[in-house]
């Protein structure tokens, strides 16, 4: 009998947060990581809401994976996700007003996120249930790690904020001649930072470094 | 000198195969080869034989630089005692070339202790982390980054500038000669956009402004800009009329001899044309590289000089007064010269140079935000250098082809 929680399963989750990222790896859903790092905040409610799209279509689409004509079934999955987008984008508004006024146009904009689609078409029509629902959540977190890892760097030097709240010992260091890094909150920081993570990853694993 | 070889031969068992400090051999050998020739043979490949080397050429630029640095010192001291009066901190009452020089020597030496200190710490790290040579490329950027820089930044800015700009600039692409784009420009890009305060406005060209009130600076693009920028009254244009005058600050006179408030290397273009003619003349310089942008900033002030209304000066300047101001010159010779970062075949070193200018002129005039166009115009050419390349060897393999097609339709 197969266990509930097997290696296969734990592949699943851990290979998209490591070697099979979809930022430093395959390198989808970077235009949103760019877009709304600044703060801290907006890359945690983004995260939430990617991990919440993803894992709802991609059990939607499992279950329904038998039921779809092969030729409109971009269509259905798009489908399936814009209602998705739709409902966060009203819970947002309602509930998290002044994150969904910044976010603006990105969190509409989840409906392009290269990963959801990707993991669409390539895991969740051909997988069941419970493996898809654990793909999704592997990727979303994936992806989620990295916006929170790039967010945090640019808060912290860009603004000398962490989820909006001053820092401590930063009072003292304004004091001594510090300031805050203004090409951190430029769009060119973000492409930096994430560059400088896959370096990282590259370096430590080499098998990920690509053949010339 | 024979003190020296002593004493390494000395300690070379040390850092050699089984010695103690074996890992910090990469140190030793950069040492080694800096201070005498190597003995070293190539060991793969086909290589073109030069008594030159790598360390040697750098040397040249550096000596390339040095009126570029005595001038700048000097200038330092002389922007900064010219505007002392009585009730000021440390005032001067007569100073002397000497003083200035002394002054301004002071000020700059902690900025390039810092940024060799910090450069050459982390090109070491990395050589020993990779157990490659130590690249020697950052002799000459460790020089030029703080002869771009204005006298009174601060200096853990530079340390992280250098950091930024040999880490991100350089080492993620594979080292000296692997960059695409210019690390001393890289490092002074990123401190323009990071602390945008530190590098304009008035309170930063002169040494001790932002301390002592009264001391003010701008650099002539300060100026000029300022004027775009803030929908000026006609008063006060024609006051920006008078300081590009024959008899104002930003005369062309003061801003050829280098009389001007600015980075410390900039400001004097005839110290930057001694350096020139060294480069050309050693042969280490583009010729081509250098002139095709002389002509590219030129032509593009001229046409500028046509189509400028009467108010805006930026673009109505004398072609050769707008070369002279800023660090257009600077630019020219020393960083669209790099030869890493730069095009690499003839013709393509004429069109990057060309356009180098252009670009250089266009930004300026056209965005006041970014006085100093001449940075972003490099930066954005190098990046564009590997594509000039690739049409430029197109072109060849294509004409070639069609030569040996006419040949063979003759016989």
């Amino acid at each position: 009998m197969k266990s509930f929680f097997n290696k296969q399963h734990q592949k699943l989750i851990a290979d998209p947060l490591g070697d099979q990222n979809p930022i430093t790896i395959q390198v989808l859903g970077i235009c949103s990581a760019l877009a709304i790092t600044t703060q801290l905040e907006n890359a945690l409610v983004m995260t939430l809401a990617v991990i919440f799209v993803m894992t709802s279509a991609s059990s939607i689409i499992s279950l329904l994976r038998n039921h779809v004509p092969n030729r409109i079934r971009i269509i259905v999955q798009l489908l399936v996700v814009a209602s998705l987008v739709a409902l966060v984008d009203q819970i947002l508004k309602a509930f998290l007003p002044d994150a969904s006024e910044q976010l603006s146009v990105f969190i509409g904009l989840i409906i392009t996120n290269c990963i959801i689609m990707g993991r669409l078409e390539a895991f969740a029509m051909g997988n069941k249930l419970y493996e898809s629902f654990l793909d999704a959540l592997g990727n979303a977190f994936g992806y989620g790690w990295i916006l929170v890892a790039v967010a945090f760097v640019r808060e912290l030097f860009g603004s000398g904020k962490l989820m909006g709240y001053d820092i401590p010992g930063f009072s003292y260091l304004y004091q001594m001649g510090y300031m805050n890094n203004n090409l951190m909150i430029l769009p060119p920081m973000a492409l930096v930072v994430v560059g400088v993570i896959i370096w990282i990853q590259r370096s430590r694993n080499t098998d990920l470094v690509e053949e010339n | 000198m024979k003190l020296m070889r002593n004493i390494l031969d000395r300690i070379k068992p040390h850092f050699e195969e089984n010695g103690t400090l074996h890992k910090l051999y990469p140190a030793y050998d950069a040492f080694e080869t800096f201070l005498f020739v190597p003995n070293h043979t190539t060991s793969s490949g086909t290589h073109i034989k030069d008594s030159v080397d790598l360390k040697r050429t750098m040397v040249i630029v550096i000596i390339a630089l040095i009126p570029c640095l005595i001038f700048g010192m000097w200038n330092t001291g002389y922007q900064y005692f010219s505007q002392l009066t009585p009730d000021m901190n440390g005032y001067k009452d007569s100073y002397t070339l000497f003083d200035s020089f002394i002054y301004g020597f002071w000020k700059f030496i902690p900025l390039i202790i810092v940024s060799y200190a910090v450069g050459l710490a982390v090109e070491f790290a990395f050589a020993v982390n990779r157990k490659h040579q130590v690249n020697e490329g950052y002799l000459v950027s460790g020089m030029l980054i703080p002869l771009t820089m204005p006298i009174d930044v601060p200096l853990w800015m530079l340390a992280l500038s250098v950091i930024f700009a040999v880490v991100v600039g350089k080492e993620v692409f594979g080292g000296t000669g692997m960059n695409i784009l210019n690390p001393a420009l890289t490092a002074r890009a990123f401190i323009f956009f990071a602390y945008p305060t530190k590098m304009s406005g008035d309170k930063v060209w002169v040494s001790s402004a932002e301390s002592i009130d009264g001391i003010t600076g701008e650099t002539a693009l300060g100026q000029l800009a300022s004027m775009v920028d803030i929908n000026p009254t006609s008063q006060n244009i024609i006051n920006k009329f008078g300081q590009f005058s024959s008899d104002g600050v930003y005369s062309l006179y003061n801003s050829f001899m280098g009389f001007v408030p600015g980075s410390v290397g900039e400001t004097s273009v005839i110290a930057i044309l001694i350096g020139a003619a060294i480069l050309i003349f050693t042969g280490i310089g583009s010729v081509r590289i250098i002139f095709s942008m002389f002509i590219g900033g030129l032509l593009m002030s001229y046409i500028f000089n046509i189509f400028a209304p009467e108010s805006n000066l930026f673009m109505s300047l004398n072609p050769f007064h707008q070369l002279c101001i800023g660090s257009f010159m600077f630019g020219m010779v020393f960083m669209a010269t790099d030869p890493v970062s730069a095009a690499q075949t003839n013709t393509g070193k004429v069109v990057y140079g060309f356009l180098c200018g252009v670009l250089s002129i266009l930004i300026r005039v056209f965005n006041p935000a970014y006085p100093e166009g001449v940075m972003v115009a490099i930066l954005f050419m190098n990046v564009m250098a590997p594509l000039i390349d690739h049409y430029v060897i197109e072109a060849n393999i294509n004409r070639r082809k069609k030569r040996l097609q006419m040949k063979l339709l003759k016989s």
